[in-house]
């Protein structure tokens, strides 16, 4: 059921970047998609009762220096959440790239309004 | 133009300081905590974009000029592909952990253990924290004329 | 588990305050809202990793997203929008929507992790066999992440050990994804558009 939620929030991002005029607000759709995206993956990897993958103390066996098995049975799954961590950063990135193209769009035309832009030129 | 009131200067001077010692922490203590180089290297980027907000350009581009960013930027990539080219020299594997290996086992949860990893969360640090304050201060400095009153 | 549906209720009102307000300074502070709050659901699904980066993540980004509406003549969007084209796009993500959601039943439930264990009787326990079980890969990671890398986060060693092709490939989108930017906010080009046109 919380998948269903994640979903929703995927698709209110995808109409907001089909259906709206404004660049920023493409922008935002876009955003919203990316935080749906990474909220499911982490979702799929999430065990009742777990814990985070840190080895501590307490999961150390002290004689042969190794995770213990309360650990291997409790930890949630590390591997969603390493892709992710990539992923936000990129998420950055590619926010920065998208911002300063619509910077330009607006220095030369003005306007963020996509179907101006497409009618100024001609 | 020039920067924020008086009181906003005086907490950030104060403020800034915290947040990049909490930044290197981050990074330096990332392969036993929470944490790592992305999470550090942002918070590093933060701490200059404060100063920016707070002092106005002119002082965050005296402290951190832009060729400046943009060699750190390329020297972090360079590292971190240097660490997986000397995997490939003395470990025998691109990205090989020849460190942890061979030469430097350490002990579990000290800090000086896990061989190359945090020499790599280093090099990512400095990497995307330079970017990200590079793409900032790119944006600051990009159309001067009567729409940009960021700064 | 409440807090979960609480958070995700939270970030649902956040995402529909921001596509359908008028002011852009508003829908960039609500885009803000969605991040702390998926940032608070990250804490709760234990991934603190992944919190500590989404929250400052989050800071930068709102600090782009406010330079490209603020300084602006006017954040309002005006413009009436058209009738037709909003309800045909409404029915098609509705049906996306429905389709999306039988899908989801055959996923494992929430928190039986997908990954780590496959459910009896899926048809990936039929086809492979015990060696290419596909629960290898996660119980690898957690059980020989401090054997083999020394390292206490089992995630830095996933992501700068066992799969750091990963991390360069970021690397090198990263820098790209910066460089255009840069290339992009030249302050020479202001001087190139001004130029007549021939």
């Amino acid at each position: 059921m919380p998948y269903a939620f994640c979903f929703l929030l995927f698709v209110i991002g995808l109409y907001c970047a089909v259906v709206k005029k404004n660049m920023v607000k493409i922008v935002i759709g876009i955003m919203v998609m990316e935080y749906a995206v990474n909220l499911f993956l982490i979702m799929l990897g999430y065990r009742f009762g777990g814990v985070a993958p840190v080895v501590d103390r307490e999961f150390l066996d002290a004689e042969t220096q190794q995770v213990t098995a309360g650990f291997l049975n409790s930890a949630v799954d590390p591997l969603p959440q390493a892709l992710v961590l990539t992923a936000i950063v990129i998420s950055l990135g590619s926010l920065a790239l998208m911002i300063s193209i619509c910077i330009r769009t607006y220095g030369k035309y003005g306007t963020f309004d996509i179907t101006e832009i497409r009618r100024l030129k001609g | 133009m020039k920067g924020m009131t008086i009181i906003v200067k005086t907490i950030s001077s104060w403020v800034k300081v915290l947040i990049f010692l909490f930044g290197i922490y981050i990074i330096l203590f990332g392969h036993l905590t929470p944490g790592g180089g992305f999470a550090g290297g942002v918070i590093l980027a933060s701490s200059y974009v404060l100063l920016m907000l707070a002092f106005g350009r002119e002082f965050a581009e005296e402290n951190l000029p832009l060729a400046l960013t943009s060699k750190l930027d390329c020297l972090g990539a360079f590292s971190f592909a240097l660490i997986a080219i000397l995997g490939l020299v003395f470990g025998g594997t691109f990205f090989v952990n020849f460190l942890y290996q061979k030469y430097l086992p350490g002990e579990a949860l000290a800090l000086v253990s896990a061989g190359t990893i945090p020499l790599s969360n280093i090099a990512i640090g400095v990497k995307v924290g330079a970017s990200l304050f590079l793409v900032i201060l790119s944006l600051s400095i990009c159309c001067k004329g009567k729409e940009c009153r960021f700064d | 588990m409440a807090i979960f549906y609480i958070l995700l209720l939270f970030m649902l009102i956040a995402a529909i305050i921001a596509v359908e307000t008028k002011d852009l300074l508003s829908s960039v502070i609500c885009v803000g809202a969605i991040g702390f709050g998926g940032s608070l659901m990250f804490l709760f699904l234990r991934a603190p990793d992944i919190a500590i980066t989404q929250i400052v993540v989050e800071v930068l980004g709102l600090i782009i997203l406010i330079r490209a509406t603020i300084s602006r003549d006017l954040t309002f969007i005006t413009g009436e929008r058209e009738f037709f084209g909003t309800v045909v796009s409404v029915a098609i993500m509705l049906a996306i929507f429905l389709f999306g959601i039988s899908v989801f039943e055959t996923l494992p439930r929430f928190g039986t992790p997908a990954f780590a264990k496959a459910p009896a009787g899926s048809p990936m326990k039929t086809y492979l066999t015990e060696e290419q079980d596909p629960n290898r890969v996660t119980s690898t990671y957690t059980a020989m992440g401090l054997r083999e890398t020394g390292a206490a986060n089992i995630v830095a060693s996933v992501i700068l050990d066992f799969r750091a092709y990963d991390t360069l490939g970021e690397a090198t989108v990263l820098f790209t994804s910066i460089l255009g930017a840069t290339v992009i906010l030249r302050r020479k080009s202001r001087k190139l558009l001004e130029e007549p046109d021939e």
